[in-house]
């Protein structure tokens, strides 16, 4: 049975006769790569367009429709040393994109508006000083609003609507009183024109866009640019099923494009990729990623499987079920539900300081306008006067000193391998003081390593290796892995069921069950020594050998932890996994805190309670079983090989084996919540020194376009140090 | 002085070429990959097989 590869899922057509796919490859960084990749592309006949995209590490190709199948192109960027993988741009990407460029054309216009609006102020300005007649000066400021009046009413789209979102649902955000001091000045200066005033104040409120407009871009691209690696991320784990599309006909196809009903086939060594039940064929599989449960399970025609579940043995005929028909999968679906509905909602920063700032500056206006009133004052000049306080008030800086600081430490924390999945996520990680971990595939890998490899000849093992590399067997490949084989030994021969033979040096090798090559009393004793580990049998003639094979911990798991508990931060691990695997781990890492053969549910108590204590919690998990405790915790971070489920629902995702990303986001974190109260500080302590000024009536727009520029280019300074940590790490 | 009535505009309008000619880069995705956009300006190879940006009908995703 010979598969097909089916990529139709991924084609779109575009009409007039041509196709397009993006593709995500892996290794493209520079720009030898970008056009050796784009000339072989090109090569192909028919092809109309190959053009790299170096940002997001893709690849858009378009082509005669028919006259080529995506295969093709995957086939040769393979040939040009590229990995690549068919790519489906997800809804929320693309209204990234969309809201990435919308936020630029607003850039842009507010831009040019505030450019040329200061050529036509700085005339205005020194003319105040000079010899200006009150006609050209009007000139002036007519031009000014001509240029500043449509350009605002374009480019504060994105502050007028978020204002108007919050107002409706009864809030306060930083968007309302930027849009009403915006919108006021505007209106104020219009009125003084058309009095022949000597002051406009255009260029203060069409500044104030653009200096906004300016952080919410970088902002946005960082957001932007996180969502494509993690996108591309999801393409390169490459959920794939093969499908039966006949009696013994078989096509690959992507797991977003199998149906209930349908019928797959799932060879030894394979992750199932739907939820379904076996049919024919009898195997062990590895659960792990969705109970944390370690050792494998026997199944046979009847049983369960559920995505993620990894096949050991021998190759199953699985029928794809609905989703959540299973009990596991519907008990752990309900729980989540709960959590999330069940978690309060997150005040931000943000959103905080804007609730205290927005009553203060519009009490201080409307007490400037009484005061004048009562001291005398014309009411025009009362009026004036006030909205002078809410145009030197408006939260240039304040606007400015959150989203500055979440860029530069999402940026570096995008490069200490985490990605950010949810905005106030920095906030919360540097409130931790208590991290809970799932031991299976958190603390250890996901991917299965030999353990005793000391204990076996250097020269056995390599050749045991390369035995390895004919069986699809998970153990035998982890065993390839670690031997780091690369040259299959020709003409090896498979015993289904019991291991893989070859020769080598006029010597028999094999390798598989203990049984197969008289090493049981070996494997026993490697078991006594390690209950947790599985075994498998390498004999060289008749000299056996035996190797255990189990998932390792992270390299620099116990680093990781005492560089948490030095930190003031207890760790403690909830796992689903058996109590001597769990106690094993825990004692190696120091942990104290452990608890094992813990449901889904047990860890929600857990966490509740800590809770209700008013510890904040970090969870750190990977599992299926791990996605509702994911969701109660009060921030929770998942390893890029987590399930689909509890990577969607975790607020960060780390990159790599290491597990220092956790002490990283922890860090940059608190750095950066540090960060924004001084920006904050700074731009209130700025309001201070300038709100008397304008009380007294003292503010010109070239004061209010200096202070303004001023603070704001003081807070994108201090921002900018929240790009390193000191260095005490791990 | 009346020459400023004429010039101021004809800035203006100047400046807002200049604005036209930005968007116009935007809408044709000329700021969709910066990183290597960098790198083609200093790309040695003459023939770049295919230098326009995706066909009209892909612009918008």
């Amino acid at each position: 049975m010979q598969a097909t590869r089916d990529f139709s899922h991924y084609v779109k057509h575009l009409g007039s006769g041509l196709a397009h796919i993006d593709l995500a490859v892996e290794g493209v960084n520079c720009a030898g790569c970008m056009s050796k990749i784009e000339r072989g592309l090109s090569a192909i006949p028919d092809v109309t367009l190959a053009r790299v995209n170096l940002t997001d590490r893709r690849v858009a190709l378009e082509w005669k429709e028919g006259a080529l199948d995506p295969g093709n192109f995957i086939d040769r960027l393979a040939e040009l040393g590229y990995k690549a993988y068919p790519f489906e741009t997800v809804s929320a990407e693309a209204a990234e994109v969309e809201n990435s460029r919308f936020l630029l054309r607003c850039l842009g216009v507010a831009a040019f508006a505030t450019m040329n609006v200061m050529m036509l102020s700085i005339p205005v300005w020194s003319g105040n000083v000079s010899d200006m007649l009150p006609e050209q000066r009007d000139f002036f400021h007519w031009m000014s609003a001509l240029i500043a009046l449509p350009a605002a009413a374009y480019a504060g789209q994105p502050f007028f609507r978020s204002a108007l979102n919050a107002l409706r649902a009864g809030n306060v955000n930083m968007d309302v009183p930027i849009s009403i001091g915006v919108i006021l000045a505007l209106g104020m200066s219009i009125v003084e024109t058309i009095g022949h005033a000597d002051h406009a104040y255009f260029d203060a409120a069409i500044m104030l866009l653009t200096f906004l407009l300016v952080g919410r871009y970088l902002d946005q691209n960082m957001r932007r640019r996180t969502r494509a690696v993690a996108g591309n991320l999801a393409a390169l784990k490459a959920e794939t099923a093969t499908k039966f599309i006949g009696p013994d006909e078989i096509s690959v196809v992507p797991a977003a494009a199998i149906r209930a009903g349908d019928t797959v086939l799932l060879r030894p060594g394979e992750r199932c990729a739907v939820d379904g039940s076996v049919i024919e064929g009898r195997s062990e599989i590895d659960q792990s990623l969705i109970t944390g449960e370690t050792r494998h399970a026997a199944v046979e025609a009847g049983s369960a499987v559920y995505a993620g579940s990894l096949n050991i043995s021998g190759a199953l005929r699985i029928r794809v079920s609905a989703a959540a028909e299973g009990t596991l999968l519907a008990e752990i679906q309900r729980l989540l539900d709960h959590a999330v509905q069940a978690r309060s909602r997150y005040v931000q920063l943000a959103d905080r300081a804007s609730r205290l700032y927005a009553p203060a500056v519009h009490a201080t206006a409307l007490l400037t306008m009484i005061g004048w009133l009562i001291a005398g004052a014309s009411l025009h000049d009362s009026v004036i006067t006030a909205i002078a306080v809410l145009i030197i008030t408006c939260p240039c800086a304040l606007g400015l000193a959150i989203p500055t600081v979440q860029t530069i430490a999402a940026g570096a924390m995008f490069r200490a391998g985490v990605l950010i999945n949810s905005g106030d996520a920095i906030e919360r990680v540097a409130e931790v003081d208590h991290v809970i971990f799932d031991k299976t595939g958190t603390l250890t890998l996901p991917e299965l390593d030999v353990v005793n490899s000391a204990a076996v000849p250097a020269d056995v093992f390599e050749l045991a290796g390369r035995l390895a590399l004919a069986s699809h067997h998970p153990v035998a490949a982890a065993l390839a892995r670690a031997a780091g084989a690369k040259s299959p030994l020709p003409g090896v021969t498979e015993e289904p069921g019991q291991g893989v033979r070859g020769s080598f040096g006029g010597e028999e090798v094999r390798l598989g069950r203990p049984s197969f090559c008289n090493a049981e009393d070996l494997a026993e004793q490697v078991l006594r020594r390690d209950p947790e580990a599985s075994v498998v049998a390498f004999a060289r003639g008749e000299q056996p050998y035996v190797f255990a094979v189990r998932q390792g911990l992270r390299p620099d798991a116990r680093e990781t932890v005492a560089a948490l508990q030095r930190r003031g931060i207890a760790v403690e691990i909830l796992s689903g996994d058996r109590e001597p695997a769990v106690r094993a781990a825990a004692e190696t890492l120091g942990i104290p805190e452990w608890r094992a053969g813990v449901m889904p549910s047990d860890k929600i108590a857990r966490i509740e309670q800590l809770k209700r204590q008013g510890v904040k919690v970090m969870m750190v998990g990977d599992g299926l079983n791990d996605a509702p405790s994911l969701a109660a915790a009060h921030v929770s971070m998942s390893p890029i090989s987590a399930a689909h489920l509890s990577q969607a629902t975790a607020d960060l995702v780390f990159l790599g084996k290491p597990l220092a990303p956790v002490i990283a986001a922890i860090d940059y974190s608190r750095k950066a919540l540090r960060l924004m109260r001084q920006n904050l500080y700074l731009a209130v302590g700025y309001n201070v020194l300038a709100v008397p000024i304008a009380i007294l009536g003292f503010v010109t727009p070239l004061i209010a376009a200096a202070a303004m520029s001023g603070s704001s280019i003081l807070v994108m300074l201090n921002a900018l140090r929240g790009r390193r940590v000191r260095q005490e790490q791990v | 002085m009346e020459v400023i009535a004429f010039l101021v505009p004809l800035a203006l309008l100047l400046g807002l070429f200049g604005l036209l000619g930005f968007l116009w880069s935007l809408k044709n995705g000329q700021y969709d990959d910066l990183e290597g956009a960098a790198w083609r300006a200093i790309s040695d190879d003459d023939e770049t097989p295919t230098t326009s940006g995706p066909s009209a009908a892909h612009r918008g995703v």
